[in-house]
């Protein structure tokens, strides 16, 4: 009786923090349309959120493309089929792995970083005191986080992908002597505009998914720190699930298009 | 800030009248605001006159933090109305409140600085959203103004991170103060520091007041504090009942729930 109860409360709890998420979205594209815009917030989170991720995302990719064509070329070899490995290692990165990881790479980076953040700018009432200096907190904070987070993953992505597929072509050059010339005129006749374009559309909403669940949890987060450690916490593990379900929808929609 | 030029600056302050009420700066009437079942402001009245320092006593969960939290609009109250500088704030839209806040100081309990900008920063912040009311061409100089009337000018540079609680106090007062506000409120000023620092903030609570002619609101727990800066003292009981006089007044109070506060 009791697990059943404790069931039902923690659905409840659920779908009462699903619809608190979606008003704070709608307020979200409230806000984000109407003056005063924050320009300069916003190239400061730009600059603090691309420019800042870009060793991890560079390396994170890299050592995607080492590892993925280290653990893929003896199978390849085995079927004599390893002339395949640039495109099937670019139609991989491009389409699937390189925005899925890197986007759970920023997830955990950026995403925990803006719930941090926002939860300990509410726990020491700094939130308040942009209010009470006639500054309207949620365009200031989380509309700019957003906004940045929407359009700098999709950035990061592609330069994520570029850096696992000259990992790939690393080995390949140490491997099989193929040229970096050889290997990326393959990677180019490979990829194809259907490859490329839906795997960025969708990294707009990694984006937006990672900025909105961050702020979403950091804005709310309740007072304490220890409020402000599970505002983290469940940005990421918030995030990291709605992203799997947007790249679930994703690959379904173009699925039927493409 | 010697603490013999302290104790003379209580005893100017013990002596001067304080039964001269000029208009009123904040008023407000019938103000009640309930959490659920629980009542926690039940048609609270207050009047805050020009030039004055009001202080607001009361134990926790008294409503102190919630009244001065519905004065500036970060809680709304369930009714009653708030008078600022003559103008209800209920019936003001989001521009004209933004306006008003600009006349309007707060000095938070744990001091609010923005950790990711400097002290700089921290002071053109306000005024960035107020270049109707400030020359943001003079921002360098009214940051430094600010600064020296809280004796940090060296600090100007500095992360919030590099500087003592003592420190972060005086520049959140220096924030408060930056767009030359008509009302200063002040939240718990000396809760966290050490006595020699709080004194410290007490006395430039009392420069701030004869420097700026401004009215302030000063919630406290502090009775050094509230003996020193009050010109008038109210002490909230439970959001319900409350007594108001002067702090020689209420400490001659007979009544056993007044008493408390001073003991």
């Amino acid at each position: 009786m009791e697990k059943s109860s404790s069931l039902s409360e923690n659905i409840n709890a659920f779908f009462a923090e699903i619809g608190e998420l979606t008003y704070f979205a709608g307020r979200y594209f409230r806000e984000a349309v109407s003056p005063p815009f924050e320009f300069r917030e916003f190239l400061r989170q730009c600059y603090y959120m691309g420019n800042k991720s870009l060793l991890l995302v560079g390396v994170t990719g890299f050592i995607l493309g080492l590892v993925f064509t280290l653990q893929t070329r003896p199978t390849l070899l085995e079927f004599g089929a390893v002339a395949w490995m640039p495109s099937m290692i670019s139609i991989s990165i491009v389409r699937e792995i390189g925005p899925v990881m890197i986007a759970l790479i920023c997830a955990g980076r950026i995403g925990s970083g803006i719930g941090a953040e926002l939860g300990s700018m509410r726990v020491t009432e700094q939130i308040d005191a942009m209010e009470v200096s006639g500054t309207n907190p949620f365009k200031f904070l989380v509309v700019t986080r957003i906004m940045a987070t929407t359009l700098m993953l999709p950035i990061l992505v592609i330069l994520g992908d570029f850096i696992a597929l000259f990992g790939s072509a690393l080995i390949e050059n140490i491997k099989g002597e193929v040229s970096f010339l050889l290997y990326f005129n393959e990677v180019f006749e490979a990829l194809e505009f259907s490859d490329f374009f839906p795997a960025t559309i969708k990294t707009f909403f990694f984006g937006f998914a990672i900025g909105l669940v961050g702020c979403f949890k950091g804005y709310n987060s309740k007072k304490g720190t220890a409020g402000v450690g599970k505002a983290s916490n469940s940005a990421v593990v918030f995030t990291s699930m709605l992203l799997f379900i947007i790249d679930f929808i994703a690959v379904f929609v173009t699925d039927i298009f493409y | 800030m010697s603490l013999i030029f302290f104790i003379e600056k209580m005893d100017a302050q013990q002596n001067s009248s304080t039964n001269k009420k000029g208009n009123p700066v904040i008023e407000i009437k019938n103000l009640y605001k309930s959490f659920g079942e629980l009542k926690v402001l039940n048609g609270f009245n207050l009047q805050l006159f020009e030039g004055e320092n009001l202080v607001l006593m009361g134990k926790s969960g008294s409503g102190k933090s919630v009244m001065i939290k519905c004065l500036i609009g970060l809680i709304e109250p369930d009714s009653g109305s708030i008078e600022i500088l003559g103008k209800d704030i209920s019936k003001l839209n989001q521009k004209e409140m933004d306006e008003l806040k600009a006349e309007i100081g707060f000095l938070f309990q744990g001091s609010a600085l923005y950790d990711s900008m400097t002290v700089r920063e921290n002071l053109e912040f306000p005024m960035r959203r107020h270049q109707n009311k400030i020359d943001i061409k003079n921002a360098d100089a009214l940051v430094m103004e600010a600064l020296e009337s809280v004796g940090l000018a060296k600090a100007i540079d500095l992360m919030p991170e590099e500087l003592s609680g003592g420190m972060q106090r005086r520049i959140a007062l220096a924030r408060a103060l930056i767009l030359k506000p008509k009302i200063i409120f002040y939240d718990e000023p000396t809760t966290g520091l050490d006595p020699i620092t709080a004194k410290e903030i007490i006395l430039l609570m009392e420069n701030i007041q004869e420097k700026y002619k401004t009215s302030s609101l000063i919630i406290t727990h502090d009775v050094d504090c509230a003996r020193v800066v009050s010109n008038r003292m109210i002490l909230l009981l439970n959001g319900v009942d409350y007594v108001e006089g002067t702090f020689e007044e209420l400490q001659a109070s007979k009544d056993p729930k007044v008493q408390a506060f001073f003991k």
